[in-house]
């Protein structure tokens, strides 16, 4: 009797996984299925582009079935629920199916609803995101118009997907309207839940300082109660007024979460941090951006889950310890405009440090400095994605676990 | 790691002044933290605290604003009110719990 892998989600997470479990797997035992409710595959790290022309629509999406290993079964169909005690998912057309192992790859979607008034007041009028292909096109079509004066990049609530995100676009935002000459014209604010620029102490103060480099304004600790018609309101009622509001809205899981009673409060599935095993259930493991784990939501870190994952799930199917750990690795190159960018590496238990990091051709880079390498490397990624990561190739210098070589250990790190 | 002396007890702390073992916590190490932080608990500081230490016992983790509003029942309008300036830290703090990690 032929098993059955179901993952649930295509994007990067999913894809990966395929790849790698159908060169795992005995085709004898087990069929895996991939389930994906659009056809389309995207680059969301060259999201950031689009709002300035670098890159259009083409450089970001692709068909996803391209990327299915032969073998692999596509389907093309949405979800309406798993049902866990029965081992079945049902979708949308009624029909269901039933599976062995589920592995839930259904990624976060920005959700502006979630906050008061920013569907209302001017939703892709003057307020834009750039975590959407169209919100990314609207904002490039807003920003070539766009004269003065007051743009505020904001965060609505944490955790968000590539949390460098909205520094990038704060950076290549004065980039653009300096390059333009019409910066003098043009006041940013940088609005954040946080404390500082990033959560991790090192990189916040780094980025910190080139935010007032920039003459970027930052507003810390601003929990956004709600956004009126130029204006973002704090819940301790303070107020930032906005002629261009770039927000990054609240990050959620899929609602087939909430559905399936699988999601945390933000539709997040509970997930164990070192082995990727759901809480609720042995046979359902979770990647990517859709799970709960105190780790980036970023391509980078999909990616190296899904090493770790391949190997849990083997030992699953062995009836073993799941021993694979992540360690949770995350690699993040940020864009600073003016050709250049910095490149963070940092896990669990060690925040991003300065030093080198190894790349084959290219590197190495260099960590936590704004160099014109690192922009390279950020730019040869979309490269790296498609011919690359995306078909499993491995590549020498990125691994799943951290690497040391390279990082300057600050004697006093914690 | 740091021990401090709170409300006549000894406790280990964080640097920034966060109790690392919760089974230390008690009811009068609260009060003092609070009062510390200028806040003067009323039953509805209670219940924020309550819930966070309930929640926490249960998840294993610190509850999240949103959760906190969702699960806790209490707006998050009215948690700002009850621990002005960083609500999330204070609270934490005085409930004897982790700080918020800032996840990344």
């Amino acid at each position: 009797m032929m098993k059955k892998i179901l993952i649930v989600g295509a994007g990067t997470a999913g894809t990966i996984m395929a790849v790698r479990l159908s060169r795992t797997l005995s085709r004898k035992e087990w069929t895996i299925t991939v389930l994906d409710k659009d056809e389309n595959h995207y680059y969301q790290p060259g999201y950031l582009f689009i709002p300035f022309g670098i890159y259009t629509k083409r450089d970001v999406i692709r068909k996803g079935a391209r990327y299915i290993p032969a073998g692999v079964e596509y389907m093309l169909a949405e979800a309406e629920q798993i049902v866990a005690d029965r081992n079945r998912v049902k979708l949308k057309d009624a029909r269901e199916i039933a599976y062995d192992i589920l592995i839930i790859a259904t990624g976060t979607t920005i959700h502006p609803e979630e906050t008061d008034g920013m569907m209302e007041n001017g939703w892709r009028e003057n307020i834009f995101d750039f975590y959407t292909v169209d919100g990314a096109e609207a904002l490039a079509k807003k920003l070539r118009d766009f004269h003065g004066r007051k743009v505020a990049i904001h965060v609505a609530e944490m955790p968000i997907k590539c949390p460098v995100a909205p520094l990038e676009i704060a950076f290549m935002t004065d980039w653009y309207f300096t390059q333009k000459g019409v910066r003098q014209n043009v006041d940013i604010d940088f609005v954040t839940p946080l404390s500082g620029a990033f959560s991790k102490p090192l990189t916040s103060k780094v980025m910190g300082h080139m935010l007032g480099e920039r003459k970027i304004n930052m507003v810390a600790d601003f929990g956004t109660e709600r956004v009126e018609s130029g204006k973002l309101v704090s819940y301790d009622n303070r107020s930032v007024e906005y002629d261009l509001l770039i927000t990054t809205p609240t990050n959620m899981g899929d609602a087939l979460l909430e559905r399936s009673g699988l999601g945390d409060d933000l539709n997040f599935v509970p997930t164990d941090k070192f082995t990727l095993q759901s809480e609720a259930h042995d046979n359902i493991f979770a990647l990517g951006d859709a799970t709960n784990l105190p780790s980036s939501k970023a391509g980078s870190v999909a990616h190296f889950q899904s090493e770790i994952l391949t190997d849990n799930i083997l030992s699953y199917i062995r009836g073993k310890e799941l021993k694979a750990a992540f360690d949770g690795h995350s690699n993040c190159f940020i864009e600073a405009g003016y050709g250049k960018a910095f490149l963070i590496d940092f896990n669990y238990d060690l925040d991003p440090v300065e030093g080198t990091y190894p790349f084959p051709v290219l590197g190495p880079f260099s960590l936590l400095k704004n160099t014109r390498l690192n922009h390279l490397g950020k730019l040869s990624m979309k490269y790296v994605y498609w011919d690359i990561l995306l078909r499993g190739i491995p590549v020498p210098g990125i691994t799943s676990k951290m690497g040391m070589a390279g990082k300057k250990i600050p004697r006093e790190s914690s | 790691m740091a021990t401090k002396e709170i409300a006549g007890i000894t406790v280990n702390v964080t640097e920034d002044g966060y109790l690392t073992d919760p089974s230390q916590w008690t009811r009068e190490i609260a009060q003092a933290i609070a009062a510390e932080e200028g806040i003067a608990l009323s039953d509805a500081h209670w219940k924020v605290i309550d819930f966070l230490k309930k929640d926490f016992a249960s998840t294993g983790a610190l509850a999240s604003i949103r959760r906190i509003n969702k699960t806790g029942g209490i707006p998050t309008k009215d948690f700002y009110t009850l621990f002005p300036d960083g609500p999330l830290k204070k609270a934490a703090r005085i409930a004897g719990l982790p700080r918020p990690a800032s996840c990344v």
